[in-house]
């Protein structure tokens, strides 16, 4: 009788010891508190197919999350699973080491995406990917489909014809173009809606060689003919702030809207009735390539330090499949950076086709490695030029010289 | 000999000091010493490199980028110090005036003085920026309507503008504060002083320079410090009107936005570097510390004690 006591008690022991590696619990943080209830989905997608791992999912503040993971991370109480930046916002992260690095054999499905998505979300300094992108931004020019319909307005092919659907909308008391500039990071956005196609890639694919900086004509031209179609911005723009301006268009006071295509969400939140268009803001003639920015938000990255890593990097692989890119895809109607993924949304469709002729969002993606970043400076000298405190070609000279301080190919 | 033993009232008064003591000493005391060491490190991202001694400071003071950033900054806290002791400490001084002399409808006016300053200062930066609002703010649509139309300005967006914008919401916001505190100096003075006072003179201004304000060196003692220490920690009314880059162009920065953005990093800009940041916060701390000292021990000098 003893003895079945303590063969009891040993087996009770035994299970005690190893429930813990049985159930494994992973946590996995995000910034996107708008997207709970479709990532609980996902996730019970993923819990379906892998008995015995659980995944709870927590999210955090967007503008703090980096400081709240950093901060957790760096007191070993980090989460198994996490959303991170991209580029410079990564490597505040992974260079450290919290990040397990991800490659092609614990992550099969990375082999397929495109060079670009994996490069954001690389370390610069070993060349290894620590996070699956999950999405990409477009910076283009959005506009209200019914506002161009009723003035008999179709997508502009030059920019002289986009100067002058500009002005016909001015004239007849819409306001053209919403954007305005008091937010600082506006500046940068606008700039590439607008003015991609007048930089052109070749401008960008010297840049990123080295051969020229941004005094370069090709760019001092862009932003002097954006500081002339500010004309068609809202009176006092320079004073509007992001909010205002989101609201200018999404009231259908305003005609267009430059931003990145995670305001379509927004602009069908605020207004479900609005008919929304996208096009590519077009260069000098219409031979010319019709091109967006292109970026890539963040990834999805895995604890090096977690206890349950190989629990951890199933879920990672599940993430990075076909299967997943596409639920993304369907339920947060984003760009899914996922290979094979098809869009049913005819207007996140036509973002994908405009995609396929790009330059990369040039100062997030390549100048946010160092002080002062590229961003801080188009930004401030942007938002001179609007003021009419500076012209294209001091700004130019100005973002080449702060740069110069960290940025190598620029100091001679 | 005395006593040491812990009697019943030893034990309370223990009892009562030590856990705020040790609150102090946590929450307090630890950070603005961890604060201290951080800044002597080299950081990468939140990993702390090497000890690296006063290069940080360096940096910060001396080396582009960064020490452009930190005149610029601190310029505009100076700008805001004395820009708000004219308009709020000054215009609260003859607002509690005004009060004191019990002109008509003081009851009134010293609840709505006083009212804005119990608003949380982010309701406060919402509202003004709602006033400013380029096309539906109530300022410009006041001055079109007073036909002043060319007076209208997209006031935030404006490098000449942007930071007086910030200077007179803050100025309405706090005003009823140093009122308040002035106010009660004024009562304090007793009456038979006034009574001789107006056996000399019917005049009103000599009445505030030679009696009043002498008499309410102490409550004007604690509002300018106050002020003072205000100016150069002001963080929340920038943040919420300019954002954390001081738009447009670095024209509203502080150094409070400046060390956020440093320590924490922000959307836009490059790394976060705890170390920079860290030996900006002990840059501001001892120049608060030392010159609120002097402020203090020079303004106490020439305080009356009735």
């Amino acid at each position: 009788m003893p003895s079945t006591i303590i063969r009891i008690g040993a087996a009770l022991a035994a299970m005690s010891v190893a429930a813990p590696a049985m159930a494994q619990d992973l946590t996995f943080w995000s910034w996107r508190q708008e997207d709970r209830a479709q990532y609980e989905q996902f996730i019970d997608t993923f819990e379906a197919a892998n008995p015995g791992i659980t995944v709870t999912f927590e999210t955090f503040e967007a503008t703090n999350y980096n400081t709240i993971l950093a901060t957790a991370l760096a007191g070993g109480s980090g989460p198994d699973l996490m959303m991170v930046r991209a580029y410079g916002g990564l490597e505040s992260i992974a260079v450290p080491g919290y990040l397990e690095p991800l490659t092609t054999e614990t992550v099969p499905a990375l082999a397929d995406y495109t060079p670009e998505a994996l490069a954001a979300e690389t370390v610069r300094a070993d060349g290894k990917v620590y996070a699956v992108p999950f999405a990409s931004q477009t910076q283009l020019v959005i506009y209200n489909k019914k506002i161009f319909d009723d003035a008999g307005l179709s997508e502009p092919q030059t920019w002289d014809e986009f100067m002058a659907l500009s002005q016909k909308l001015k004239d007849s008391g819409i306001i053209p173009i919403a954007n305005g500039t008091a937010t600082a990071w506006q500046n940068e956005t606008v700039t590439f809606d607008f003015v991609s196609s007048l930089m052109g890639k070749d401008f960008v694919a010297d840049i990123m060689s080295g051969e020229t900086d941004f005094t370069d004509e090709r760019f001092t031209n862009a932003l002097a003919a954006l500081k002339d179609l500010s004309q068609y911005f809202p009176d006092g723009f320079i004073g509007l702030d992001y909010a205002s301006a989101q609201q200018l268009f999404s009231s259908g006071m305003a005609a267009m809207f430059g931003g990145g295509s995670y305001e379509l969400a927004t602009f069908r939140a605020q207004n479900p009735d609005l008919e929304l268009g996208v096009f590519a803001a077009p260069g000098r003639t219409a031979e010319d390539e019709k091109l967006v920015a292109l970026y890539f938000d963040g990834g999805y990255a895995a604890n090096a330090a977690g206890a349950n890593k190989e629990a951890a990097l199933k879920f990672i692989n599940y993430l990075a499949s076909t299967e997943f890119g596409q639920a993304f895809a369907d339920n947060l109607n984003n760009i899914s950076t996922a290979p094979g993924v098809t869009f049913q949304d005819p207007l996140l469709a036509e973002v994908a086709e405009l995609n396929t002729s790009s330059i990369p969002y040039l100062f997030l993606v390549s100048f946010r490695y160092g002080e002062p970043s590229g961003s801080v400076l188009i930004q401030s000298e942007v938002q001179k030029l609007f003021a009419g405190e500076t012209t294209p070609e001091a700004a130019g000279q100005a973002i080449t010289d702060g740069l110069k301080v960290w940025y190598e190919p620029f100091q001679d | 000999m005395p006593q040491l033993r812990l009697t019943g009232r030893g034990l309370w008064i223990t009892a009562l000091i030590v856990p705020p003591l040790a609150f102090v000493a946590l929450f307090v005391v630890y950070p603005i010493i961890s604060a201290f060491a951080y800044a002597f490190f080299d950081w990468n991202g939140l990993l702390r490199g090497e000890f690296v001694g006063l290069d940080n400071f360096h940096t910060v003071l001396f080396v582009e980028p960064y020490a452009s950033w930190t005149r610029n900054a601190f310029s505009h806290n100076i700008i805001v110090f004395f820009a708000l002791m004219v308009l709020q400490n000054g215009l609260g001084f003859f607002l509690a005036y005004a009060l004191w002399r019990e002109l008509p409808g003081a009851r009134f006016h010293r609840i709505a003085v006083f009212l804005p300053v119990v608003l949380s200062t982010i309701i406060v930066g919402y509202l003004f920026k709602l006033f400013l609002h380029p096309l539906f703010g109530v300022v410009n649509i006041s001055l079109r309507g007073m036909g002043l139309g060319e007076l209208a300005q997209p006031w935030l967006g404006q490098s000449s503008t942007a930071l007086w914008a910030l200077i007179a919401a803050n100025a309405w916001h706090m005003v009823g504060f140093p009122t308040l505190v002035f106010l009660a100096g004024m009562q304090r003075i007793p009456t038979e002083m006034l009574d001789a006072v107006r056996m000399e003179t019917r005049s009103e201004w000599v009445k505030i320079t030679k009696i009043v304000w002498p008499l309410v060196a102490p409550s004007a003692t604690v509002v300018f410090v106050l002020l003072f220490v205000g100016a150069f920690n002001w963080f929340e009314l920038p943040y919420v009107m300019a954002g954390l880059d001081g738009s447009p162009f670095g024209s509203t920065d502080v150094l409070g936005l400046y060390f956020y953005r440093t320590a924490f990093g922000n959307v836009s800009s490059g790394q976060q570097d705890f170390g920079l940041g860290s030996a900006l916060a002990v840059l501001i701390f001892l120049f608060i510390a030392v010159i609120a000292g002097l402020i203090t021990v020079r303004l106490r000098a020439r305080e009356i004690q009735l």
